[in-house]
């Protein structure tokens, strides 16, 4: 067992060695610009660039032409979000309205904010309890003027599967636009644009074994949907997203694509098998450990979990072997916790005290074995220098305690 | 986040971990900090007839800068008067262990749970008060230990 041991797959996924062989080519002799119509490198260039696109298409459920290559998921975020607000006030010369709910990522909520501050009308839902969004919040939002509905289809802290197909059934009934951030997903459970009804969905390679700074919006065709570019420049991407296409970013998306698509059903049931043996053992080693978030409607390998009385970032310190990330302000810029577990009702003390676990295609049972066996005794040890597990342990609730500050 | 190794020793091998008991006549007990922000210090001093400081013990719950600062100063104030270990200064334990700015409040909090201690201490000391005197603290909690503290809520807010 090789450490320290990756256990952060929400953050990013180690390029799977066979997507790395077959994008090594692209950067050496096959290096043609896609764009390139005159000669034989160019060609070359376009032939990987479009068998990619099927690739990705394919997983998603989509034809190639619907998919359009970005720089990853925030920029598609951002494509889909303000190209439509930007089409549909061209089109009506009003301000439309926009609906998603207040964990979706920032990529989501910032690019909304930012069409909030250009006059457009943005509703944030409430999440329930479980972190999953109630498809009757979306009906129940819905206004004449609303022109897209964002929802993500699993969240990034918590694994959390929103009802995608539900609130699908909803928004195509309305007439309205459904974005989805699929970034968590795709590649992990079932995700198909025709199924769920999704109209635009945003897609990154690294979460699935690809690269970084490659990713896709899908864009549907029938009916069609319609968006102002961000970016202007060449006309690349049909006029969606100029600039010189990454070639083997996008050869290495599309592999990693093909992989997933192909392995999803093999290793899904693994992961999960994985991730309930790191919760069995937490649960066995620890008392007063909780599971942020719907266990039942949750990604395979994803595990958000609190561990009261000890801070998510001294226990990471003390837990240097396993890499892992954690919902505790101490980890931010902004010295806030995860706006996430409060958007679910989840205690700041809890939210300071959880820790998330990702595991992916490369984990193995001993790695959560031996990552069970350290944070066990790790929050032991930061327990045993806790004064609330002491206030606990002599019946004291420290949340009944008048505590000074705020 | 590249921290020093003085607060990696520290917050690794935090020194003089503990509880004393809270109801002793020479020990004083501050706790500071809210669960909710994130970090709750407690720090202990045991004071002989000379206002010497014999002991020192602390528990926190807070990131390993707040657990480095807590350890830092029960090594600091031992030995030393209850005045003396009154000039102890966040800014001595932020350069102590060369914190980065977002975690300066651990060393805010390390100074208040200093005067928490001390102050219990002298409330102890200066025994029952006359009627509308100090004898039975209104935050007086029934572990015995003095409610938090509510010092440095002014200093601390522009960096929440």
């Amino acid at each position: 067992m090789k450490l320290p041991i990756y256990m952060d797959c929400h953050a990013t996924t180690p390029v799977d060695p066979r997507v790395l062989e077959a994008m090594l080519p692209y950067f050496t002799t096959e290096f043609g610009n896609a764009a390139s119509k005159s000669h034989v490198f160019g060609w070359r260039a376009e032939e990987a660039v479009e068998a990619a696109r099927a690739e990705v298409a394919a997983l998603v459920g989509a034809t190639a032409r619907e998919i359009v290559w970005t720089s990853g998921a925030t920029e598609s975020d951002n494509l889909a979000l303000k190209g439509v607000a930007h089409f549909a006030r061209q089109q009506t010369g009003k301000a439309g309205h926009l609906v998603t709910c207040k964990t979706e990522h920032k990529a989501v909520l910032d690019a909304l904010h930012a069409l909030e501050r250009e006059g457009h009308a943005v509703t944030f839902l409430e999440v329930e309890r479980d972190g999953r969004l109630d498809p009757a919040r979306v009906r129940a939002a819905l206004r004449p003027d609303t022109v897209l509905v964002s929802v993500m289809h699993a969240n990034n802290e918590t694994g959390v599967v929103h009802p995608l197909a539900e609130i699908g059934r909803i928004t195509r009934a309305a007439g309205v636009l459904l974005h989805c951030d699929a970034v968590q997903s795709a590649g992990r459970i079932p995700f198909d644009v025709e199924a769920m009804e999704v109209d635009l969905a945003s897609l990154s390679a690294h979460k699935l074994y690809g690269p970084k700074g490659v990713g896709a919006l899908y864009v549907r065709r029938k009916p069609r949907v319609r968006l102002i570019a961000e970016i202007d420049g060449g006309g690349h991407e049909r006029g969606h997203r100029s600039g010189t296409l990454n070639v083997p970013g996008i050869v290495g998306f599309g592999k990693a694509a093909a992989l997933a698509q192909a392995e999803r059903e093999a290793e899904a049931p693994r992961l999960l098998a994985l991730r309930e043996r790191l919760r069995a053992g937490l649960l066995a080693g620890l008392d007063h450990v909780e599971v942020n978030g719907s266990l039942a409607h949750r990604l395979p390998g994803s595990l958000n979990v609190s561990f009261a009385y000890v801070e998510g970032e001294a226990l990471m310190m003390a837990v240097k072997d396993v890499a892992v990330s954690s919902g505790s302000a101490c980890t931010s810029a902004s010295l806030e916790p995860s706006y996430v577990l409060r958007a679910m009702g989840v205690p700041d003390d809890r939210a300071h005290s959880s820790i998330r676990f990702g595991l992916g295609r490369f984990n193995t049972e001993e790695e959560v074995d031996h990552a069970v066996r350290l944070f066990v005794e790790k929050v032991k040890k930061l327990r045993d220098m806790s004064p609330l597990y002491e206030m606990a342990k002599a019946g004291i609730d420290p949340a009944t305690v008048a505590w000074g500050e705020e | 986040m590249p921290y020093s190794t003085k607060l990696l020793d520290h917050a690794d091998n935090p020194r003089n971990v503990g509880t004393l008991d809270p109801a002793a006549p020479d020990v004083g007990t501050g706790l500071v900090g809210a669960p909710a922000c994130g970090d709750v210090m407690r720090l202990q001093i045991r004071v002989s007839e000379a206002g010497v400081i014999e002991e020192a013990r602390f528990k926190t719950f807070g990131c390993g800068s707040a657990i480095a600062s807590s350890s830092l100063v029960t090594e600091w104030v031992k030995g030393r008067t209850v005045a003396d270990a009154l000039t102890i200064k966040n800014t001595d334990v932020a350069r102590e262990l060369a914190l980065p700015p977002v975690k300066v409040h651990c060393s805010v909090l390390a100074e208040d749970a200093i005067k928490a201690a001390v102050a219990d201490w002298r409330r102890k000391r200066a025994g029952p008060q006359p009627v509308g005197g100090a004898a039975q603290p209104a935050d007086a909690r029934p572990d015995g230990a003095a409610a938090p503290a509510r010092t440095g809520a002014a200093e601390r807010s522009p960096v929440r």
